[in-house]
């Protein structure tokens, strides 16, 4: 099966209308960021102390807000919401805002009590099995099943602790809803059940993750973030400066921030989140579309050693045809990959493979339609003087080009260009 | 190249088994096979579940420190000496990043004896720079190459003692090391997979600064006032109120007085063990280093029925009995449960750290969200490849099979090259094996295009493989140099997720080329070695 034998398209003469839309998206993101007063930063990079928290029932957001808001011990706003980001329903993502590192702390900790006083039963002297840590659990358990004549040697104890509580986390994602559901968990017996049954009781609810980020940390992350991936273009630029000519280089690193803002400004436009793993995906973006570039950078040199004497624009039409094929098949397969993660990688990835979704478009296109012109652009402009008949730059529209796929042809009217 | 197709093919085989050993090792069942994986594949917190901290090291408090002690030993020195001064201070300094500002400031030096004094200070503290402040006023400061090493030591004696102090928790596997820029962070990763409760690890590390044992002159008290109340408003020379910590069976308020010199030191204590004692009553037994025995034997000798109080960063943890005359081991008893007695001989058993660390950063992951992330994203990834090699085998017919070969020969290597590097697979890392698997298949369809082409232009089967391979290496090795070089400032300049998905990308980039290249090429000349006149490929 092949898809594209010999294709002539005027990729390098229709540049107008993609280079107008480009900048139409960028200005429109930067001004989504603008108008949203910056971007939708995760916790990486905004601070703070974050707790998930999983009800059994639906969870009132209004009470949660209110009864932490009401907490002396709780400084700064405190933000309530539905966690889109996870499996299981009810699930709720509890934050304050950023704080000096001792009160985050603080406020960190206070979450928890808030909660367990609110939601919990904090007067119960039973264990709540809910969001007990191993440890705790195996005690209470061991001086039970001692209490009622059935002792249980200490490595048993402990596996069957984190029996329960793997069941727990990975079968009931976090919440038990009755003591029955144990009873798969290996090693279970009566004599256990029973113990449990007088030593724990079901909490209603389930801290998750808990996260805190201080003031240091997050812009040690920010800064870190944007020096690595700036030196990182800084250092591409180098090498393909090296490998073809300098503007082929500049090329190739502006259609990568063009890919990366119109990215971010998407990022704005649908409200997603900025983290860690975002960035990760931004950094494979640029990856990406660096390689896409220089396939056909690579493609142009190739040919320009060929026919010396071709314009500049019909060579780059040229190089950009004969690696349609490989461009269709390998962006397409990319393509098929991310929006496979994209629809059922569920939602811790979902950011992730939102921008690459989103970068693989913009990336593909940024190779023929921005990193291209600017080198033709820049030839143009310089070449220009040292044409004998100067007609003015050779970007004018070409409407004659050869009609078949390999040769080159002289075009009548136009001047030849010695190219590097 | 036909000639050495065996050797090549010997090389593909080997490299294969050595990953395959290097990811499963070599397994005798199924639940072994899982085992061994899970073991060499190390994931990271992210996705596995655990505990994350970064403390700040405060460093300013033992350069603070250090001028103290310095402040005690000029003044002995200046009576030796018979130099008289009227005030002698040390300045507060509360930032990190003001650790430089720690100065001693001495007031009142007569000038006919300033150069003694000059003279006195060159011989006995060279690590101190001087500035002379008036004719009679003085200011040292940590000369700036002393004042480097000493906040390094510092970081490097809190990390140790910190590993010690997790140690006790018996973990597989844990993270204690120097964070941020070293020289101008102070900061310490700690990283303990698994671990589900935090606050127990928080308290473990503790911000103590400082551990002693102290005389106890009076007490309990049930508040301050009452203390000074017993003592007329005046607390005795050379004591201080310390407040005990407070325990779930002794409810209300002590507090005691303490001798402000302690008897016993935190870095003087060598070991320190929970255990049971007569009628199964807690205890724990702690052990000193000679000198420190020597002095505690003669302190516990004249002070037989008197008490002693561990203090703990200015809090009281434990107070227990002189019973007898103490050398260099001794026990502390009356312990209310084994879980005192326990953390108890940890907390002696780490000495003391050198200053106070403060939480900048803590992440608990539960290890239910980690487990959802996983399966989803691994059920997807799959649904993706999947399709991927359905499209390769399609589009490309047979030859599709060399693609997917070396595809998957490219993970394989991948995997095994975490497994043997020791690295850690975190989100981000697996953003770097996206991204491979995206040029690993670029770099085949690169190749399959070039060859179309060359066969469209009328080349034999042989030469159109043969210039297909040889045009599109140099495009592999611009693409490929490329992206390594950013992986080289990523993993230079960036911290944790960012080196990770550098590592994960260098290593499949690596691999990339030795499949792409030289395996998909093994595997086509194999094919074509046998029939010298092939007519058409199936491509």
């Amino acid at each position: 099966m092949e898809l594209f034998k010999s294709t002539n398209y005027d990729f390098l003469g229709k540049k107008w209308p993609f280079i107008i839309a480009s900048l139409v998206l960028s200005v429109a993101g930067i001004g989504s960021i603008i108008v949203r007063g910056g971007l939708n930063y995760g916790i990486d990079f905004k601070g703070g102390a974050q707790v998930t928290v999983r009800f059994a029932s639906t969870p009132q957001l209004d009470k949660i807000r209110a009864v932490m808001q009401k907490s002396p011990k709780i400084h700064g706003g405190v933000s309530v919401q539905n966690f889109t980001g996870g499996t299981q329903p009810n699930t709720v993502l509890i934050e304050t805002e950023i704080q000096e590192e001792q009160q985050l702390n603080i406020n960190r900790q206070a979450m928890e009590d808030v909660l367990r006083n609110t939601f919990g039963q904090p007067d119960n002297p039973r264990l709540d099995l809910n969001n007990t840590p191993t440890d705790t659990l195996a005690k209470r358990l061991g001086d039970a099943l001692a209490r009622n004549g059935v002792p249980m040697d200490e490595t048993k104890l402990q596996s069957l602790a984190k029996g329960i509580l793997d069941y727990r986390d990975k079968e009931a994602s976090g919440l038990v809803a009755s003591f029955r559901q144990l009873a798969s968990v290996p090693g279970m017996n009566s004599g256990i059940m029973n113990a449990l049954q007088q030593e724990c009781y079901l909490g209603s609810y389930h801290v998750g993750e808990v996260q805190m980020v201080g003031p240091k940390v997050g812009a040690q992350l920010r800064s870190q973030a944007v020096l690595a991936t700036l030196y990182a273009l800084a250092g591409m630029l180098a090498y393909i400066a090296f490998r073809f000519e300098w503007i082929y280089g500049l090329g190739a690193v502006i259609a990568c921030f063009h890919d990366t803002i119109i990215t971010v400004g998407l990022f704005s436009i649908f409200n997603q989140e900025i983290s860690m793993t975002v960035i990760a995906a931004l950094l494979t973006l640029v990856g990406y579309s660096m390689n896409d570039t220089i396939v056909i950078f690579d493609r142009i040199r190739e040919n320009l050693k060929l026919s010396r004497r071709e314009p500049l624009e019909n060579v780059m039409n040229k190089a950009v045809n004969q690696t349609l094929s490989r461009t269709v098949m390998t962006s397409g397969l990319t393509f098929l990959t991310v929006i496979a993660l994209f629809a059922f990688g569920g939602p811790v990835l979902r950011g992730f493979s939102f921008a690459l979704v989103c970068g693989i478009i913009v990336g593909t296109y940024s190779s023929v339609f921005v990193a291209s012109p600017i080198v033709l652009f820049w030839h143009n402009y310089v070449d220009k003087p040292k044409r004998p008949f100067g007609s003015g730059g050779g970007s004018g529209v070409r409407k004659d080009l050869p009609r078949t796929g390999g040769g080159a042809k002289p075009v009548k009217g136009e001047g030849s260009k010695v190219v590097k | 190249m036909k000639k050495n197709l065996n050797t090549r093919t010997i090389v593909i085989v080997a490299t294969i088994l050595i990953c395959v050993i290097g990811i499963i090792g070599v397994p005798k069942s199924m639940a072994d096979l899982k085992k061994n994986f899970r073991d060499n594949i190390r994931l990271g917190l992210d996705l596995r579940g655990g505990s994350h901290l970064v403390l700040l090291v405060k460093v300013h408090e033992a350069v603070a420190g250090d001028a103290n002690q310095t402040m005690d030993h000029v003044k002995d020195d200046l009576k030796k000496a018979g130099i008289t001064w009227t005030d002698m201070s040390v300045n507060e300094v509360t930032r990190v990043e003001d650790a430089g500002e720690v100065a001693l400031t001495v007031k009142g030096i007569p000038a006919t004896q300033s150069s003694a004094f000059r003279s006195l200070l060159s011989d006995h503290y060279p690590t101190y720079a001087v500035t002379v402040l008036t004719s009679s006023d003085y200011s040292l400061k940590l000369k700036p190459t002393e004042l480097i090493a000493l906040e390094k030591e510092t970081v490097q004696r809190t990390i140790d003692t910190i590993s010690n102090r997790i140690d006790a928790l018996g973990l597989a596997e844990k993270t204690v090391t120097a964070y941020g820029r070293s020289g101008a962070d102070f900061q310490i990763l700690v990283q303990l997979p698994g671990v589900d409760d935090p606050a127990h690890v928080k308290e473990l590390i503790g911000t103590a600064a400082k551990l002693e044992i102290c005389a106890v002159k009076d007490g309990p008290f049930g508040s301050e006032s009452e203390a000074l109340a017993k003592h007329s408003g005046v607390l005795p020379l050379s004591t201080r109120l310390v407040k005990a910590k407070p325990r779930s069976d002794a409810p209300g308020d002590r507090w005691y007085l303490v001798d402000r010199h302690a008897v016993v030191s935190g870095n003087e204590l060598r070991n320190a063990r929970a255990g049971q004692g007569e009628m199964r009553k807690f205890l724990t037994t702690f052990s000193l280093s000679p000198a420190a025995g020597q002095r505690f034997a003669r302190y516990t000798e004249a002070n037989i029925g008197n008490n002693l109080a561990v203090v703990l960063d200015n809090q009281i943890v434990s107070v227990a009995v002189i019973q007898s005359r103490i050398e260099d081991s001794g026990e502390i008893t009356g312990l209310s449960s084994e879980e005192e007695a326990v953390d108890l001989s940890r907390y002696l058993r780490s000495g003391s750290l050198p200053a106070g660390v403060e939480y900048l950063e803590e992440r608990s992951i539960g290890p239910s969200l980690g487990a959802d992330s996983i399966s989803e994203g691994m059920r997807a990834g799959i649904a993706g490849l999947v399709a991927v090699v359905v499209v390769m085998l399609l589009y490309y017919r047979r030859s599709g099979v060399n693609a997917v070969l070396a595809l998957v020969l490219n993970t394989v290597i991948l995997l095994a090259a975490v497994s043997y590097f020791h690295a850690v697979l975190t989100l981000p890392g697996i953003a770097g094996v996206i991204l491979t698997i995206g040029m690993a298949v670029d770099s085949n369809v690169l190749i399959f295009e070039r060859i179309r082409e060359e066969l469209r232009a009328g080349k034999s089967v042989v030469a159109a493989v043969d210039t297909g391979f040889n045009k599109a290496w140099w495009t592999i090795v611009d693409t490929h140099v490329t992206t390594i070089v950013s992986c080289a400032f990523l993993f230079l300049f960036g911290e944790g997720p960012v080196k990770g998905f550098a590592v994960t990308l260098t290593i499949g980039l690596a691999a990339n080329v030795f499949t792409a290249v030289f395996v998909s090429r093994t595997i086509f000349d194999y094919e074509l070695s046998g029939r010298r006149q092939l007519e058409t490929l199936s491509i």
